[in-house]
């Protein structure tokens, strides 16, 4: 696979949008049922508007591997097949909750301007968070099921590709929650943090899984089912296209053996260990105390 | 069994769409662009509407979908939808243009849902099969088993006995010091 930038870009910037703002919303949970202390009025709304931030950002990234941008509107046409489709209508409804949801805190609203008292402050953007945590997933849903529902590409036809899409985008939404917390509200910092490293322990344990399982793939397409030829050894000498092709290009990733035989354990070093020490760092360096976290839930 | 030259055989394999019953690259096009004619069968791209995501062509195990770089859109094999309808064409020459091009006859065109087709009946007798069957895409297009050509050559058959020149032994060749052609033509 060749796959573009603007994809990549694509889901890790609303991976982070979308991981953000479920932190931001269990952050409020917490404090509805004070587990945490409140938080600054801003602390809300300016972060769920960088969570939206990250969701125009990724939505604006994918309209340039489209052949006709113009024309993308039409992709919300196939909803009914194409998790494709579905992605393209579940972004721009996730997008409206998080904005309503920052409307919400931002002018402090309560279900009261509905004339309904439940004598609960923020119930309202308690409702409106929810309606925006299950778009969040199913969005998670969607951009997996993207790739998982191509059967025939046996490394991505399975249930970890949404798992690891969504532990991935949790992963890095808490990363960012804590470095905004630390800014923010330093009280919420550690308890972002944890939940980070949380996240990233459990999406390497996914990931090693299908590692592990896309390792020990058996192939159900070979070379003699592919042209029908029953003999033991058929070997392709030739791809048809002396000048390359639309399938040499998009099919193939160009990278040199070096980089093709390093990139997994790359990969592997610059996701889990290094995002770990990092934030392992950047919390003891706060010159908090390791209970200190528990400290605050504590008293609060 | 020995796989080495010259104990082996180079075979030239031509795919283009096969026009699947079960078109894997149809359900995931997220605008309806691509899709399967109901009345024929034929799967075909919408370039209106198209918008260029390149979706399908992951999802077509064949690989036979490619982008056209300067339209922006995905194009395929139409199984020369205009020709086989065409009205202007005489009857017979209202089939794809590789199946009249081809010299030796190698493609058929018609119906493989009519049991008396040219298709089905070569289908039926000689073998045909499909592509990677075992992913349920059930390809229209079938493929006829190869036909070994083999030809007996009798030792004596390479060695002519009425021939009085005894053209197969080595040639007489001139000394070196011997005048050539060259020494005495002048060109
Ligand atoms: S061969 Fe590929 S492009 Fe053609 S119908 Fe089948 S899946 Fe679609
Ligand atoms: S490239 Fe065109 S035909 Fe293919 S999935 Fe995208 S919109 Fe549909």
């Amino acid at each position: 696979m060749h796959p573009a930038f603007s994809v990549l870009f694509l889901t890790t910037l609303i991976g982070v949008g979308q991981g953000l703002f479920l932190a931001l919303y269990t952050a409020e949970v917490y404090a509805v049922v004070e587990l945490l202390p409140k938080p600054p009025a801003h602390f809300y709304w300016a972060g769920s508007l960088i969570a939206l931030a990250f969701l125009v950002g990724g939505l604006v990234a994918s309209f340039f591997h489209l052949g006709h941008p113009e024309r993308a509107w039409r992709s919300a046409a196939r909803w009914r097949t194409s998790w494709l489709s579905r992605e393209v209508i579940v972004l721009p409804l996730l997008m409206g909750a998080v904005f309503v949801y920052a409307t919400v805190h931002y002018f402090d609203l309560d279900l009261r301007v509905l004339g309904i008292d439940t004598g609960l402050h923020g119930d309202l953007s308690l409702i409106v968070g929810a309606g925006g945590v299950a778009f969040a997933f199913l969005l998670f849903l969607c951009t997996g099921m993207i790739y998982a529902c191509i059967k025939f590409l046996q490394e991505w036809a399975t249930w970890l590709t949404v798992v690891n899409y969504t532990l991935f985008g949790l992963a890095s939404g808490w990363l960012f929650a804590t470095a905004f917390a630390a800014y923010v509200a330093p009280e919420f910092t550690r308890f972002f943090g944890y939940w980070t490293v949380i996240a990233t322990l459990a999406v390497f344990v996914t990931r090693i899984a299908s590692l592990i399982r896309n390792g020990r793939i058996k192939r159900k397409s070979t070379l003699q089912t592919a042209i029908g030829v029953r003999h033991r050894t058929v070997t392709q000498k030739a791809q048809g296209f002396l000048g390359g092709s639309f399938n040499t290009r998009e099919f193939f990733h160009g990278a040199p053996v070096s980089v093709f035989r390093s990139i997994k354990w790359v990969f592997l070093v610059l996701v889990f260990p290094v995002p770990l020490i990092l934030i392992w760092a950047g919390l003891s360096w706060r010159g908090v105390g390791l209970g200190e976290g528990l400290y605050y839930q504590v008293v609060s | 069994m020995k796989t080495e030259f010259p104990n082996t055989e180079t075979l030239h394999f031509p795919k283009s769409c096969l026009h699947c019953e079960d078109p894997p690259c149809v359900p995931v096009c997220p605008t309806g662009a691509s899709y399967k004619r109901p009345e024929d069968g034929i799967v075909l791209v919408d370039y209106d509407k198209c918008i260029g995501c390149k979706y399908c062509s992951w999802a077509c195990p064949y690989g036979v979908r490619e982008i056209d770089e300067h339209q922006k859109v995905m194009k395929k094999c139409t199984l020369c939808v205009d020709r086989i309808y065409d009205a202007t064409l005489p009857e017979e020459r209202r089939k794809p243009a590789c199946v009249l091009a081809c010299p030796t006859n190698a493609r058929l065109f018609g119906d493989v849902h009519d049991p008396d087709s040219e298709v089905s009946v070569a289908i039926r007798e000689n073998g045909g099969y499909a592509l990677m069957p075992e992913w349920g895409t059930k390809p229209a297009n079938h493929y006829l088993p190869r036909r070994k050509q083999r030809i007996k050559i009798h030792t004596d058959e390479l060695v002519r006995a009425d021939n009085p020149l005894k053209k197969e032994r080595a040639q007489p060749k001139p000394d070196i010091k011997e005048p050539s052609l060259d020494d005495v033509t002048s060109w």
